[in-house]
């Protein structure tokens, strides 16, 4: 079966950091089994992969693991300190791997049992609802008005950081209760351009800088602060979720193209 | 490189998020589409001819591209080779787009900066990190922080 091996390693070898690295002695499988022998590799996972390398400093991996469908255990090798990686298809071989001590081996064996991208998900979704939980129940408190604001609905879309001069900027609890009246996604207070907002053009909407990189997982590092903005959760539960996200450009522009409506017009 | 197949192959057989057949071409001259049973499983897409139990191939979805083509037509191309193109025909322009999303969110690292999102979120709607109650809060997986992009 072919993989798109180039690319892997290239996943391996790229500068997006990684879950956790160290030296680690793997066992060499001999078909003779004159002994065991081991063999120190510098291993690299990066998410549901396991690399490793002869050296620290090799350029390429030499091989890979797959953790989907494996646990990790300790094991009752001849060597201290070792654990093995096992998969849940009868046949299939185990990997054991030998770390420097006691702490070495607690810590890789926490990061490899939860690499697995199932797992991952059961988090997320996990999350997911949770969030929509806190959605709901602050939507709930916010039935009994708390501010003294006049500007009704429309505020509660905008975008804090995008607040006319004239307005105070609003608080954290304030720009979180309003998003989450309608949807409970974004980051808009987190905008590093939370400045007045009148010097410059509004901050281009979140989902634009992500869908204008379009690739998954680009490692660029000036995505960093969008990444709060990130995405819209992918599978987002609820349109009305989803409808509110998109509104709140409209919104904005509206609020927008009406300030300097009142403002055009002496 | 070395791998672990016969898991790779395992992991084929799993149940997908979404299989369908599609007509494929893979970088190479000629570019010529043929009919294969695309299954999407995890991060990574595995294609067979659509009479085989095992997979021709398998692309590990992390760092790649997926860009909307002409019409009915997606492609998936890998950060550090842009020019190489997997080329994907759909039957419809709705299975187009339904792949086109559904590859975007299929890698790990989509699923690990949507995770932290919502850590955030929660963080600060509740005062209180969700993860704590699972005792994974320090696990370096799921931190916002300098060391992670």
């Amino acid at each position: 079966m072919k993989l798109n091996e180039r690319s892997v390693a290239h996943y391996a070898t790229c500068d997006s950091p990684a879950d956790h690295t160290g030296f680690l002695r793997k066992r060499v499988e001999r078909h003779h089994h004159h002994g065991t022998s081991y063999q120190r590799r510098w291993f690299v996972l990066k998410g549901n992969l396991l690399f490793y390398f002869e050296e620290r400093e090799s350029r390429e991996p030499m091989g890979l693991v797959v953790l989907e469908g494996c646990t990790v255990e300790l094991c009752e090798a001849a060597e201290e300190f070792a654990f093995a990686i096992r998969f849940d298809d009868a046949g299939a071989r185990a990997y054991v791997l030998v770390a420097d001590g006691q702490a070495a081996m607690e810590a890789w064996v926490k990061a490899l049992s939860r690499a697995s991208f199932d797992y991952m998900r059961l988090v997320v979704r996990e999350l997911e609802k949770q969030l929509e939980e806190a959605c709901k129940s602050l939507a709930a408190c916010r039935k009994s008005p708390r501010r003294s604001s006049s500007s009704g609905r429309k505020r509660h879309l905008s975008n804090p950081a995008l607040q006319p001069l004239q307005e105070k900027p609003t608080t954290l609890e304030n720009g979180y209760s309003t998003w989450s009246s309608g949807g409970c996604v974004t980051g808009g207070a987190t905008s590093p351009d939370h400045d007045g907002g009148q010097t410059k053009p509004p901050p281009l909407p979140p989902r634009r800088r992500s869908a204008a990189s379009s690739a998954t997982g680009s490692p660029s590092p000036g995505l960093s602060p969008a990444m709060l903005e990130s995405p819209v959760p992918p599978e987002t539960i609820c349109f009305s979720k989803l409808h509110n996200w998109y509104g709140q450009e409209i919104a904005v522009l509206r609020r927008e193209w009406q300030e300097r409506q009142k403002r055009g017009h002496p | 490189m070395r791998y672990n197949e016969r898991e790779l192959l395992s992991l084929a057989r799993q149940p997908a998020e979404k299989a369908a057949e599609i007509r494929m071409s893979v970088p190479k001259k000629g570019n010529v589409l043929k009919k294969r049973l695309v299954k999407l499983v995890v991060n990574f897409l595995f294609y067979f001819r659509t009479d085989e139990a095992e997979p021709i191939g398998a692309l590990l979805l992390e760092h790649c591209k997926i860009t909307k083509e002409e019409e009915n037509v997606f492609s998936i191309s890998f950060i550090e080779e842009p020019e190489r193109k997997y080329c994907f025909e759909c039957a419809t322009e709705e299975q187009c787009q339904e792949w086109v999303e559904a590859l975007k969110r299929a890698s790990y690292e989509f699923l690990r900066r949507s995770l932290i999102f919502y850590r955030n979120e929660i963080q600060k709607m509740t005062g209180k990190d969700p993860l704590e109650q699972y005792g994974i809060s320090e696990e370096a997986r799921f931190q916002l922080g300098a060391h992670r992009e």
